[in-house]
């Protein structure tokens, strides 16, 4: 199996489902001639020609908009989100019409479409290129996030989500785009959406994640492996729709809950993850459960020292494992 | 730049254009429909009946002269809550939208979800609309998009006010639809109020297309009132859409001959002066005497046609009423789509 990084996943995702679906198309700033700025659309324009791998003007609302729209006419349009920090204008065409249009025509509308964002932070993007904004959106029914952290998931879990027919929010974590490698296999599989994934087994706690985290939990969890602690590091991989029973049971097993993820701690999604634990496992936990994420600043700022302050890492990490196997 | 049909036809206002004499009835019929089905909406109202109605009177010619350019079950439309009009055009019933205004479980816009007057249709091509103004404008950019990446030929219609011109998907939509001539027409419905504020506080151009050509698209105004006016420059539109050179803004100049909506008292903020005189704007009678000064229709007609249609709506109304609710237990369907 060939090994490569998370950004070539996703093009190969993108590449073998047009080569396949001739309804599928890309609409975003820059993807065409440029590849996008990440260049993840690159080469495509000219293997699927100009309509099919379109620049856009630069306006995200009708980005998603028109999205909508060539969804409802029996295409599969895949928007691109330059930076998720931009999705803003295009909140209430993903939240007000994408998420709501089966449910408002009961039944008789669909919007198939995947809205590409890259997210997060750690690159030194400063306050507008580093966000992470899937509690925003994990909040409304209607609306599948899915954030992968491996390139097998990836790129499974981004057929996965053009198959699908509904509006689903694809959330790629910058920082992992060429950091992260892995094997990739050639025959066409899928990651469904929904399942999350135990990366790691474990037995003293259980940690959640997903995105880059999942990255430094492994790492955190093999340093603390030599000092005998056994940490299971679960990948939740779609946060919307959640699965649930895989964080009850793993939750049960260890007793010991930690959640990490990037986002502002107050309102991020780990929040939703600690209720459902409090609420369905409470009698098995030995511990109260931990949130470690960003803190509470508008966003993560540009100078090294203080963007490092801001991203959770693995010695973070390290230390609140630490504290809570000691509990 | 206001056009009339003669300015486009010579002769075509006396003619009606290339319109025969029973399209021309058969345009009268969809007005008049509207125009009563609207009117027992407010009745079933002010009698505790229905919570919320909101009106297209005085905007009935501009839609059906627009919807009678379109080809039913062909091209889409993405109506406006003021769209009844063009909505019977395409093809809903009167039992249709009475449904909807008694959200019962059979609405074919939403199964009784959504406010009234929030159409869906899709057999007809009628996309579901939102309560955010504008919204529809983007998605008609999008609809025309995907026609364009078919290979299709079928157009894309789509109503709004001129309110609603100051949200930025109204610049958004167009802009792209102008970018890549897609085969858009957007109709801006003047009406000269956004609920109580008027269009000088909405804009400091005169006229909504005057917006068009900067663009890069044709904008038109065109008195929304005159039925034969709003079909010839959406026939033109049409046209050109369909054959691939682009998009078209269409400002139809209309009244708005009640409040904003049931829950609106237009009293405080319109003169008795203009209540008064925008009777003397009526589509519907301005196109009534067209009809009878042609010799096309005759008054015991007339008042055959309206018994006809009110028995009509009397039927309509009384299917809806009985048509059951939608059951509490199917609240969570349609989250997702399979
Ligand atoms: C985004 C948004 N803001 C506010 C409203 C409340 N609202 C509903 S209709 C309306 C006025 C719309 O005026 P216009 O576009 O001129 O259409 P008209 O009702 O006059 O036909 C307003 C402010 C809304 N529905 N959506
Ligand atoms: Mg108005």
């Amino acid at each position: 199996m060939p090994e490569i990084n998370l950004l070539e996943a996703i093009r190969q995702g993108l590449d073998e489902m047009m080569a396949q679906d001739d309804r599928i198309f890309i609409f975003g700033e820059d993807v065409g001639r440029r590849g996008g700025v990440f260049r993840v659309t690159e080469g495509l324009i000219d293997k699927y020609g100009p309509l099919r791998v379109l620049d856009s003007p630069l306006a995200e609302s009708v980005i998603v908009g028109a999205c909508i729209g060539a969804a409802m006419n029996d295409t599969r349009p895949i928007a691109e989100i330059q930076f998720a920090d931009f999705i803003a204008p295009a909140f209430n065409q993903i939240v007000q019409e994408a998420a709501r249009i089966h449910y408002r025509s009961n039944g008789d509308w669909s919007v198939p479409m995947v809205i590409r964002a890259p997210y997060g932070g750690g690159i030194h993007g400063a306050l507008y290129h580093s966000q992470s904004i899937e509690a925003f959106f994990a909040h409304v029914p209607g609306l599948k996030v899915v954030a992968p952290a491996t390139p097998y998931d990836a790129k499974g879990l981004l057929k996965s989500a053009i198959e699908d027919n509904n509006p689903v929010l694809f959330l790629e974590h910058k920082k992992t785009y060429r950091l992260i490698k892995g094997q990739v296999p050639e025959h066409d599989y899928r990651v469904p959406i929904g399942p999350a994934e135990i990366k790691r087994p474990g037995e003293d706690l259980s940690v959640f994640a997903y995105g880059l985290m999942i990255h430094y939990c492994l790492e955190a969890a093999q340093s603390l492996a030599a000092s005998g602690v056994s940490v299971e590091v679960v990948d939740l991989r779609t946060l919307r729709p959640l699965d649930v029973p895989t964080i009850l049971a793993s939750s049960r097993r260890t007793g010991k809950v930690l959640i990490v993820h990037e986002d502002n701690l107050t309102g991020g999604f780990g929040g939703e993850i600690a209720a459902l634990i409090a609420e369905h496992a409470f009698e098995y936990l030995d511990a109260p459960i931990v949130r470690l994420g960003g803190p509470d600043v508008p966003a993560m700022p540009f100078a090294r020292s203080l963007e490092d302050a801001f991203m959770p890492n693995p010695q973070k990490i390290i230390e609140a494992m630490r504290r809570l196997a000691a509990y | 730049m206001t056009v009339s049909i003669a300015d486009l036809v010579p002769g075509a206002s006396e003619s009606g254009g290339d319109l025969s004499a029973a399209t021309l009835r058969e345009m009268f019929r969809f007005m008049l429909l509207a125009r009563v089905l609207d009117e027992r909406m407010w009745l079933l109202n002010r009698a505790g009946k229905a919570p919320f109605v909101i009106s297209c009177q005085g905007h009935e010619a501009a839609q059906v002269g627009a919807a009678f350019a379109l080809t039913r079950g062909k091209d889409f439309t993405l109506p406006y809550y003021r769209g009844l009009a063009t909505v019977l055009v395409m093809g809903m019933t009167p039992t249709e939208v009475m449904l909807g205004l008694f959200a019962r479980a059979t609405d074919p816009s939403s199964g009784g979800r959504q406010m009234p007057a929030h159409y869906s249709h899709r057999r007809l091509k009628i996309i579901t609309q939102s309560s955010p103004v504008g919204t529809q404008i983007a998605h008609a950019a999008g609809v025309g998009l995907a026609e364009r990446i078919k290979g299709g030929d079928a157009v894309v219609w789509t109503s709004f006010g001129e309110g609603t011109t100051s949200q930025g998907d109204f610049h958004e939509g167009i802009n792209l639809a102008a970018v890549q001539q897609l085969p858009v027409i957007f109709q801006c419905e003047n009406n000269e109020y956004a609920i109580s504020v008027p269009q000088k506080q909405q804009m400091a151009v005169t006229s909504v297309a005057d917006r068009g050509p900067a663009y890069g698209i044709p904008g038109i105004s065109v008195d929304g009132t005159d039925l034969l006016s709003v079909y010839e420059v959406t026939r033109r539109a049409v046209e050109r859409a369909r054959r691939g050179d682009g998009s078209t803004l269409i400002e139809a100049r209309v009244v708005r001959l009640t409040a904003h909506s049931s829950d609106d008292n237009d009293r405080t903020y319109r003169s008795q002066r203009e209540l008064k005189s925008m009777r003397l704007s009526d589509p519907l009678a301005r196109f009534a005497a067209y009809l009878h000064d042609q010799d096309m229709l005759s008054e015991a007609e007339e008042r055959d046609l309206r018994a006809e249609i009110g028995a009509e709506v009397d039927a309509a109304t009384e299917a809806a009423e009985q048509a059951p609710m939608p059951d509490p237990e199917t609240l969570h369907n349609y989250v997702y789509a399979l």
